[in-house]
Formats: structure tokens, C-alpha cells, sequence
């Protein structure tokens, strides 16, 4: 696959902390094969890692009945993942910063963090009856690792 | 996750190697950190040269290894930090934190 082309890959796996991984993967070959390296595509499958994490853990709490969606649609440089979840959703403005000193020691609320560090915009959507839509975007085009990720 | 344990100078030196993320490794630190202050063991090196992957879940058990151990009145340190780890750790600013070492014996001596 060259720069340039389109791709949807889509999969949509139960509430299993064991299947976090295949959607990586998916997210990590997909950065790879559109010419992203090894170290940009690993950064973009953290961000996947952690919003699937979120979608098992917080929004379909861990019911394995409950399914995660993952769709990567790449249109040339531009690579949009939507995560969806069939939970109560949660509001975003309550996420505390974990650069606050007074968080800097907590042992968890870093997730949300990881994925906005790693892609370049991430935003929020929920559905009146239930269920969270993550969506992130990332222009491959934009260099790779933390520091480049972030402007 | 894998884990190999050995005593230097008094100093636990507990070897991670693979994965810490939620689910499997990050529980799996906490018991092992558990497990080596029960046994009254309070100065603990993690070497972290084969840690492959970790996600905010391994990174959050690191930071409650940390408060745990501390705690206890004992000091938890970190060797051989993998350039993704040492990056994470920058972003997140628990840089300034955790006291890093690249050497084992000034690791140990440091205790």
C-alpha cells in the first residue's frame, strides 16, 4: 500500500482485556504499510491500546456480552479510528489532568491522556440510548514519536 | 510478564521482561512488589532493559509500586529504562519521580 490510497479496516471484538491487542496490531500494520515507522506506528497503536482498554473497561465494564467496535479509515495521510462502546458514556470535562501535581501520583487516569499525547485531535460523541464513539485522527505525514506527535 | 528476582548488596533486584498492561502484567507487578515487602525486603531495583510494552495501566503500577514501597520506608528505584519507557515517563513527567540508573552497581551503591 502506497501513501496516497484509501483503506477501511474494521473489527469489532467482545469485552476481553485479551483482545485489546489484535486491535493494535490491526492499528500498528495498518500505520506500517502506509509508510509510518516503527516507532510512529507504535505510538498511534498505544493510543488504540488505550482507548479499547477504556471502551472494555469503563464503558462496557468488563461485559464480555458487550462489544467494542474498531474502524480505521485511512484516506491518504489522514487516519481517522473510531472506537465505539456500549456503555453509559462519562463526561469528559471531569477527567482530571494527570500533570497536576496533585494527580501526578495517582495510579490510573492517564489513558485519555496517552491518546490525545499520541494523535493530533480526539473527541467524543454519545448516543442518547447508550454507547461512547471515540474518534481519533492523525496525519502520518506529521513525523513519529511523542514529540513530533504533539504540537 | 516474566520476572527473575536476585539479591545484590542487600538490594532486590527484580528483572521485568514483556509486557505491563492491563489485564496481565500490571496485577502481576503489584503482586510480585507486594510479595518482596511482605518479605521484608524494601530496597527494590526494577530492571527494565526486556520491558517491550507498557500502557497506562503499567505505568499507573509502577507509580502505586512506588508509593507502596516508599511507604513501607523503603526505596523503590529503576535500571536500564527502555527508550519508549523513558519517553513515556518524560511525557508524563513521572521523570521527576522516579530516581533512574543505566548502571547496576551505582544503581545498588545508591541505596
Amino acid at each position: 500500500m502506497q501513501r496516497g490510497d484509501s483503506e477501511r479496516i474494521e473489527i469489532t471484538i467482545s469485552s476481553r482485556f485479551e483482545n485489546i491487542e489484535l486491535v493494535q496490531v490491526i492499528a500498528e500494520h495498518l500505520c506500517e504499510n502506509a509508510g509510518v515507522d516503527e516507532d510512529g506506528s507504535h505510538w498511534i497503536g498505544m493510543a488504540v491500546r488505550e482507548a479499547v482498554a477504556n471502551a472494555i473497561k469503563h464503558g462496557n465494564k468488563l461485559d464480555v456480552h458487550k462489544k467494542v467496535n474498531a474502524t480505521f479509515d485511512l484516506n491518504g495521510a489522514e487516519l481517522e479510528i473510531t472506537i465505539s462502546d456500549e456503555g453509559a458514556g462519562f463526561d469528559p470535562e471531569k477527567v482530571s489532568d494527570p500533570l497536576n501535581p496533585q494527580n501526578l501520583m495517582k495510579t490510573s487516569g492517564r489513558g485519555i491522556f496517552y491518546m490525545k499525547t499520541f494523535m493530533d485531535q480526539v473527541t467524543y460523541s454519545f448516543q442518547p440510548g447508550g454507547g461512547t464513539s471515540l474518534v481519533m485522527t492523525k496525519n502520518l505525514t506529521g513525523g513519529s514519536g511523542i514529540a513530533s506527535t504533539k504540537a | 510478564m516474566k520476572a527473575t528476582t536476585r539479591s545484590v548488596d542487600g538490594v532486590e533486584i527484580i528483572s521485568l521482561e514483556g509486557k505491563i498492561t492491563i489485564g496481565s502484567g500490571d496485577t502481576q507487578l503489584r503482586e510480585i512488589i507486594s510479595n518482596a515487602i511482605n518479605s521484608g525486603k524494601n530496597k527494590i531495583l526494577l530492571e527494565l532493559s526486556k520491558v517491550t510494552t507498557i500502557d497506562s495501566s503499567g505505568i499507573g503500577e509502577l507509580v502505586g509500586s512506588y508509593t507502596t514501597v516508599t511507604n513501607r520506608g523503603g526505596k523503590l528505584k529503576l535500571l536500564h529504562l527502555p527508550a519508549k519507557l523513558n519517553e513515556l515517563l518524560h511525557v508524563t513527567q513521572l521523570i521527576t519521580v522516579f530516581e533512574v540508573y543505566d548502571n547496576e552497581q551505582e544503581a545498588v551503591s545508591s541505596f
